[in-house]
């Protein structure tokens, strides 16, 4: 079965649809949310709505610390997250505050995957797995859960990234190229990050995600042009800081 | 490991005889159980040596190996047929390539004691390069090329074997973390390759330099170190030139050998199609110092070299596709009858701005003649004195071209199809991209006809540039007769 892995959809509903229509053509059957469904973007209801019909039809989905900052919003706005996280609060019916609420913090996917939003190793911290150390963190921590996971599918960090497990036990990272299925063979550990659906920030305006074949054993990590100006007007005209919908027309 | 006995078993193939048996793998025949599944050619199964005393570097390469074959195609790799799963039973199956190894080739050379001519020499390594370019161009780095490795199939083109220790541009590197300690085999091991860089196609150019240096001479440049410390002699050390152990083999051979053993991977060709072309074209290689001298660099220059490789910085290595793309062989078109000074004029600057952008490229200037144009018994038209007629006008249209830093040579192609000589220089040669004149050649039929430019861009296996003519020649002239 071929699983679409999404992850930092941030509520840009644009971004969403053209990745899952993308994944659906690329021969998708499931579908996987690895958390920060909503904040800084326009569209977090929309978004929600979809993400429910998904796991409504069988997907996982995880929690992010996006939608964590949207359940609570803090009280005064330290930074952009927190301005996001206002924002957003107000604007989720109580069905999608529901969702978000009951999603958990980790899920296995399989006999041999784990989702998680960033890393493993205290997925309510949130750490950011940005090198073989972090990534390695992750992995041991995964293992401790169950010594039979294989997968380790992450968020969080913005870039899209595969960790590999050496013989010398250590995680090297490796940058993959957009549309290259790569082998992920399961006798070895692999922890992949699947990139910003909906917040790129690579320079590349599109959107990312991956697409697992569990019977091939392969990942490919794809990049998607979305209508990416429609989803930063839909920010400008929210009243959200207008930051983010820079950063969507800059891809940063 | 025990031999499989004949007539075993194995996912649906049938093992035939043990054909090799060595310290990493076991080979073998194979066939399928079934005859109605015969691929038409015959098979071979490789199965990796992994018992307990076998080690983890064992395991690893023969699983670079599985990953890397089945993307690769073309005549020059085994085509893959199937894999066993490495974890309950790792086997490779692919195509049995009959052949011999290319150290074959030098053990019964150097038995003979008659060493191989230049040009037989030539003939195998432009064999070997164009199989590497092959492989280049699919952005995988063999990375252990070694005449073990190399494979002559009886129509004289090459095969390459052993995929254990290559890199894939684009799937993780498995052998990466092993960086500290060079992989490879140590006599033809690259220098980028001691201090562990990884995917760079010219550490191929290097090893196929010490292939054509041993099929010259008889000898390793650099002997086969056991320690690491006599590896990385050769980060900074010249060889002795191949002419001091053969004083008779020519210049141009020496130069092209000691530029693929440069130490600094920018000084070697840049790509293989550029070696395989100096290897076809031995006439048209510009003899330096390098070519002519019959004794290696002194000890002070050695330890200039030695003190600047201590500081050398390794850049990483650029991706083989990019590496090719954009240090391509260049080929022009140069017409010679129904052309205007106008259209040579733009092919000029066409060709001027492309090899601007394009540091080292190479540029081929061809002109294609009629065959017919030549005559046996006037002497003012015999064959060679028509092709220095055309080789002169060739040169003479370059000499406004700024060719530093590039390498070019002019060709005349005898042939009474233009456009499929054109197209067949092209795929000969591995040409990346190919200008000429989009009105040259037939102008005036060209609505009605396939004319040169239009079969070209459609046929030759490279980028097409069609240059219309720039200055409007006839119109300033007309503007300048209005204007008195």
């Amino acid at each position: 079965m071929k699983i679409a892995l999404l992850s930092d959809i941030h509520a840009n509903l644009p971004a969403f649809d053209a990745c899952l229509e993308h994944a659906r053509a690329h021969g998708a059957q499931q579908f996987a949310l690895l958390g920060d469904l909503v904040g800084y973007g326009a569209d977090p209801g929309a978004v929600l709505d979809r993400a429910m019909q998904l796991t409504g039809a069988g997907a996982l989905a995880v929690r992010g610390n996006h939608d964590d900052a949207a359940l609570a919003p803090p009280a005064t706005a330290q930074n952009l997250g927190d301005q996001s996280a206002q924002w957003t609060g107000p604007h989720l019916q109580e069905h999608h505050r529901a969702f978000l609420a009951g999603l958990p913090l980790t899920a296995r996917m399989g006999p041999d995957a784990l989702l998680v939003h960033a890393s493993a190793d205290g997925p309510e911290r949130w750490h950011y797995v940005t090198d073989g150390n972090a990534a390695e963190r992750s992995m041991a921590a995964a293992t401790h859960v169950d010594p039979a996971i294989r997968y380790v599918f992450s968020g969080h960090v913005h870039e899209q990234a595969l960790y590999f497990l050496t013989p010398t036990a250590k995680l090297m990272r490796f940058s993959p190229q957009p549309g290259v299925p790569v082998p992920v063979p399961p006798h070895r550990q692999w922890l992949a990050i699947v990139g910003s659906c909906g917040q790129p920030r690579d320079g590349d305006v599109r959107a990312m995600y991956a697409l697992f074949d569990e019977d091939a054993a392969t990942l490919t990590f794809h990049r998607v042009p979305y209508d990416h100006l429609a989803a930063a007007a839909a920010v400008r005209a929210s009243g959200l800081p207008s930051f983010f919908a820079d950063r969507l027309e800059k891809g940063r | 490991m025990k031999l499989l006995d004949p007539g075993t078993e194995i996912d649906g193939f049938v093992v035939h005889e043990c054909i090799h048996a060595g310290g990493m793998a076991h080979i073998y025949r194979v066939g399928y159980a079934s005859a109605a599944r015969d691929p038409g050619f015959t098979m071979a199964m490789k199965i990796p040596r992994m018992t307990a005393g076998d080690g983890a570097e064992n395991i690893v390469s023969f699983e670079v190996e599985l990953t890397i074959l089945p993307t690769l195609s073309g005549p020059h790799v085994p085509r893959f047929v199937a894999a066993g799963d490495l974890i309950r039973l790792p086997y490779l199956v692919m195509e049995y390539v009959e052949g011999h190894t290319l150290q074959h080739w030098i053990d019964t050379h150097e038995r003979g004691d008659a060493l191989a001519d230049a040009a037989a020499i030539a003939r195998l390594g432009g064999a070997v390069a164009i199989a590497a370019h092959s492989i280049h161009q699919q952005n995988v780095c063999h990375l252990d090329l070694k005449p073990a490795n190399v494979l002559l199939r009886a129509d004289g083109s090459a095969v390459l074997l052993d995929f254990g220790l290559s890199c894939h541009a684009h799937y993780p590197d498995l052998l990466a973390e092993e960086m500290r300690k060079a992989v490879g085999s140590p006599a033809w091991i690259a220098p980028e390759q001691v201090v562990g860089v990884r995917g760079d196609l010219r550490s191929d150019i290097f090893a196929i330099g010490v292939m054509l240096y041993e099929m010259a001479t008889g000898e390793l440049p650099f002997g086969a170190p056991a320690t690491q410390g006599g590896l990385r002699q050769r980060l900074w050390m010249t060889p002795a030139p191949p002419r001091q152990h053969r004083p008779g083999l020519p210049e141009w051979l020496q130069e092209i050998i000691l530029r693929c053993l440069e130490p600094e991977a920018a000084q070697r060709y840049p790509t293989a199609a550029h070696l395989a072309f100096d290897l076809t074209n031995p006439d048209q290689v510009p003899i330096t110092e390098r070519g002519r001298r019959l004794r290696g660099p002194g000890v002070r220059a050695h330890l200039k070299r030695w003190i600047k490789a201590a500081g050398m910085h390794y850049q990483p290595s650029p991706l083989p596709e990019r590496q090719i793309a954009e240090v391509p062989l260049l080929m022009v078109a140069v017409p010679h009858n129904d052309v205007t000074d106008a259209t040579l004029y733009s092919l000029r600057e066409a060709v001027a701005r492309s090899l601007g952008i394009r540091p080292g490229a190479r540029l081929a200037c061809v002109t294609v003649i009629s065959p017919g144009a030549s005559s046996t018994s006037d002497s003012a038209r015999s064959e060679t004195t028509l092709h220095r007629q055309h080789l002169a006008r060739l040169k003479q249209w370059a000499s406004g071209l700024d060719l530093t830093g590039h390498a070019a040579s002019y060709h005349v192609l005898e042939a009474s199809d233009v456009a499929q000589a054109l197209v067949r220089y092209a795929e000969g040669n591995r040409v990346g991209m190919m200008i000429l004149g989009a009105a040259t050649h037939g102008l005036q039929l060209q609505r009605f006809i396939d004319t040169v430019p239009i079969r070209v861009a459609r046929d030759a296996p490279c980028t097409v540039i069609l240059v219309k003519q720039q200055l409007p020649f006839e119109q300033l002239h007309s503007a300048t007769s209005a204007a008195a």
